[in-house]
């Protein structure tokens, strides 16, 4: 019945753990951990150890998500560290300002400013028609401007935010930090937005053809606002969890998140022109990109190496994507391209060129 | 009696200096198939883009079941029960094919989408269409006829009161043609009205029950497709002689100055070799999609090409290079001119002298005298209406913008000229212009390499055609010798088979063999 068929999932075991691009850089988290464990039992099997394996890539992770949204529309944000400092800075303010306003409210404060700023973001780009590399470049600067002329030499302290609050930096249920779980309820509600709603299907259409959007009739515009206020948004969470983290928030907060996070959604497949990738991908990027910083000193590699070791990774990724998209298209093509087109075996070379064929198609003009 | 389904009275419609339409009508019954016939350039797209929403009208009525209709977005075409089947696909590579028909309005509840139901449906549709295509696969390396199928799966799904088909059948073959067709007139006794836009005569008078004939943006007639013959359509889609349009000169013909032999890309053209004399103007014909300009580009280096050759005037051209293509004497005229072959912001002065540039530069320095001494001798002789030659290429119409690019080639003193659809979207009157332009051109000894997909075009002005199906050359004609029949037949047959979609039945050689 489809003997013409061209089967994507016909590819041998290991070019589909390839494609699927979450299982191998889950199968590398695991591996690094492994290693780690096995030279420093205490990376993992201390209380400590493990908390942190937990805890420290929450936050990059909730910041990935929301920049796989905006790279998944064939943009990118580049403000979201300097969102994420802005609205950590204004979650302390608020605690410092009003004692009584309860831990939620600022919370949703601080989430709010966040898809405020993404709205900004959004709105530039999407009736500017001005590249969002360019913008956010743009707004990173502003914001994070805005945040130093606010904070002038100012600081939020650990004394000055409320232990109830603080507390939930460090908190575990059932041994699983409170920040952690944050971040996988966002992981969750992510991964089935962008993969079983109208919304975040069109945001994969919009980033896979503009045009054909377009012509769909979608609501492009919408759309794109859409996926810049969801990654503000996640960035002003993102700054609540640092100040909850951290305690303290510099004028320095959240500076190369950005490119952390597109590094995250790149590495866990999230390509960059637009188009595919998975909030459960970029998920495990972010996780991986944090993980090996503090496998690496483990390991006994130099500070210059970690970062060198990052930007392998990220290069690989995208040569990775690259080469499978390239061999993926040439099988797809080729298939087509050896199967006689209407089946049969074609005597090669004969070329028709006096027609007599009653049943095809002519033109007679 | 109901209202009619479409009702288009006197709109007209420009793009900047180009009047795309001066005054265009069209009613359609419903329960009725409405063929909608005319030369390229006649304003057909264009009109039915109005409907679609694409574009807004400038003036005319426009009704949509008897209620006045005025789209600003094709969402809103689409929600009041217009679907459109567009000449050339539009799809998301990246998505598989089911997400590709239902974008935007896929099944399940308000926000969540039932993927279940999605495949399912997907799958219907392909049985009803009789095509074997995997629901999940994604849209990216389907075969041209695929992504027309699936198009017109798109269009079918959105149960609307008026389905336009803007030549639907072009890269299709006979069988699903035929399905096609069933599923058209199906609709038609539904009660829907059909428009349908084709140059096979043979489909229209087959399919249609009523056709209305357009000429340069103009309403000429609607008859009943009874009423009428191939021969009385024809004479006013034309309205004028055909010689008139395509003032081929025949010139001498001289030695072999393009050589191109066993030329294969993998996935894009197969083992292609063909010749190109001085003197000769040789049209390269065949389907959009089947590989012409992919040929074209690998002659000229833009693209490379894993085996074969590129003989220039006798000496080997190396593959990938464009500079070297251009130092040896090729010139290269893409089909898109506003994106690659002009600099629309820059000067007429200066897209001519692009690329002549290096030596124009005196220590390295370009100087716009330099540019308008070397650039005014041949917009001249081309005749490009500018006032001045400092005026900005994107004002000019399409016919001066396509002059502007041919002179910048000139320059270079090609031997060889590839020049990829050199009339498209210049309206009629300086399309014979370019023609002439040519014809001298290949009377001065150049060679000349023409493709197009215009077959009135190809047939009027190559003194030899080419056809490319599906990647490969599957026929050499000779001017006496070429048909629209003959040419056709080449570039829908492939090794003796009908080139077509992805087909139920399998590998049965029964299915749709055709004795060739």
């Amino acid at each position: 019945m489809s003997a013409t068929l061209v089967h994507p999932g016909r590819a041998g075991l290991v070019t589909r753990l390839l494609r699927s691009r979450e299982l191998a850089i889950a199968a590398v988290l695991v591996l690094l951990v492994l290693v780690a464990t096995l030279k420093t039992h205490s990376f993992l099997f201390s209380s400590d150890g493990w908390r942190n394996v937990l805890l420290n890539p929450s936050m990059l992770l909730v910041l990935a998500i929301g920049q796989a949204c905006v790279i998944i529309t064939r943009s990118v944000d580049l403000s979201v560290g300097s969102t994420l400092g802005l609205c950590a800075y204004f979650s302390g303010r608020l605690f410092i300002d009003h004692p009584n306003l309860p831990i939620v409210v600022v919370v949703l404060l601080a989430v709010l400013m966040g898809a405020v700023l993404g709205l900004v973001n959004g709105a530039l780009v999407a009736f500017g028609k001005v590249p969002a590399l360019v913008i956010t470049l743009g707004t990173m600067y502003i914001y994070r401007g805005i945040f130093l002329t606010w904070a002038g030499s100012s600081r939020i302290n650990a004394d000055q935010i409320p232990a109830s609050f603080s507390n939930l930096g460090t908190q575990q249920v059932l041994t699983i930090p409170v920040l952690t779980i944050l971040a996988l309820v966002v992981l969750a509600v992510g991964a089935y937005v962008l993969s079983s709603t109208r919304a975040g299907r069109e945001l994969y259409a919009i980033g896979s053809d503009p045009d054909a959007a377009q012509l769909y009739g979608l609501k492009v515009t919408r759309r794109v606002l859409l996926a810049f206020v969801a990654s503000g948004a996640l960035a002003g969470l993102g700054g609540v969890m640092y100040l909850a983290r951290y305690g303290t928030v510099s004028s320095g907060a959240g500076q190369g998140y950005e490119l952390q996070a597109v590094g995250a959604a790149v590495i866990g497949g999230v390509a960059i022109f637009g188009g595919s990738g998975t909030a459960l991908g970029a998920a495990v990027g972010a996780y991986l990109l944090v993980t090996i910083n503090s496998v690496l000193p483990i390991l006994g590699i130099s500070d210059f190496w970690q970062q060198a070791v990052v930007g392998a990774l990220i290069l690989g990724a995208i040569a990775l994507d690259r080469v499978l998209s390239v061999r993926q298209d040439a099988a797809l093509v080729a298939a087509r391209d050896e199967a006689p087109p209407s089946g049969g075996s074609a005597p090669p070379g004969a070329a028709p060129s006096s027609p007599s064929a009653p049943s095809s198609p002519q033109v007679t003009a | 009696m109901a209202a009619a389904t479409l009702v288009l009275k006197d709109v007209s419609k420009s793009f900047g200096a180009v009047r795309a339409l001066r005054s265009a009508s069209l009613t359609v019954q419903p329960g009725s198939i409405h063929a909608l016939v005319g030369e390229n350039g006649a304003g057909k797209s264009t009109l039915i883009k109005i409907v679609a929403g694409v574009h807004r009208r400038d003036a005319g009525v426009f009704e949509l079941n008897g209620q006045e209709a005025d789209f600003g977005s094709t969402a809103e075409s689409k929600a009041a029960g217009v679907a459109v089947i567009y000449q050339e696909p539009t799809l998301f590579p990246d998505l598989d094919v089911s997400e590709n028909i239902f974008m935007g309005r896929q099944p399940g509840r308000s926000w969540r989408i039932d993927k279940g139901a999605m495949y399912a449906e997907a799958a219907a549709l392909f049985q009803r269409l009789g095509v074997a295509i995997d629901p999940r696969r994604p849209a990216k390396g389907l075969s041209i006829a695929d992504q027309q199928i699936l198009e017109i799966a798109k269009a079918i799904s959105l149960d609307a009161s008026l389905l336009i088909m803007d030549e639907p059948t072009a890269a299709l073959s006979g069988v699903e043609v035929e399905r096609l067709f069933n599923v058209a007139r199906q609709l038609r006794d539904e009660g829907r009205g059909i428009v349908f836009i084709s140059h096979r005569f043979e489909e229209v008078f087959e399919l249609c029950d009523t056709v209305t004939v357009m000429r340069d943006g103009e309403y000429v007639s609607t008859e009943r497709i009874a009423d009428t013959s191939v021969d009385g359509i024809v004479a006013k889609m034309v309205g004028r002689e055909v010689s008139e349009l395509f003032p081929k000169t025949p010139a001498e013909i001289g030695d072999v100055v393009l050589d191109v032999a066993g030329l294969t890309s993998p996935g894009l053209f197969r083992d292609v070799s063909f010749q190109v004399r001085a003197g000769e103007i040789v049209g390269l014909a065949g389907l959009v999609g089947a590989g012409r300009s992919e040929i074209a580009r690998a002659v000229f280096g833009v693209d490379s090409y894993s085996e074969g050759s590129v003989r220039l005037g006798g000496a080997q051209i190396p593959g990938g290079n464009p500079r070297a293509a251009i130092a040896a004497g090729m010139a290269l005229i893409p089909e898109d001119r506003r994106k690659q072959g002009l600099v629309t912001e820059g000067s007429v002065a200066r897209n001519v002298a692009g690329v002549i540039r290096r030596g124009l530069s005196r220590f390295g320095v370009l100087t716009t005298a330099a540019e308008n001494r070397a650039a005014g001798p041949w917009s001249a002789k081309l005749e490009v209406k500018t006032s001045a030659l400092d005026m900005r290429a994107a004002t000019m119409s399409g016919g001066n913008q396509q002059k502007v690019v041919i002179a910048k080639w000139l320059a270079t003193n090609p031997s060889l000229l590839i020049i990829d659809e050199p009339t498209r979207g210049i309206d009629v009157g300086t399309k014979s212009e370019v023609h002439r332009l040519l014809s001298d051109l290949a009377g001065q000894g150049m060679a000349i390499l023409m493709i197009s997909s215009e077959l009135p075009e190809v047939l009027g002005m190559a003194d030899r055609v080419l056809v490319v199906c599906e990647g490969r050359l599957t026929a050499d004609i000779a001017r006496d010798d070429a048909t629209p029949e003959n040419v056709m037949h080449a570039a829908t047959h492939r090794d003796g088979h009908v080139a077509g979609a992805t087909t139920a039945g399998g590998a049965g050689p029964d299915s749709q063999e055709v004795s060739a």
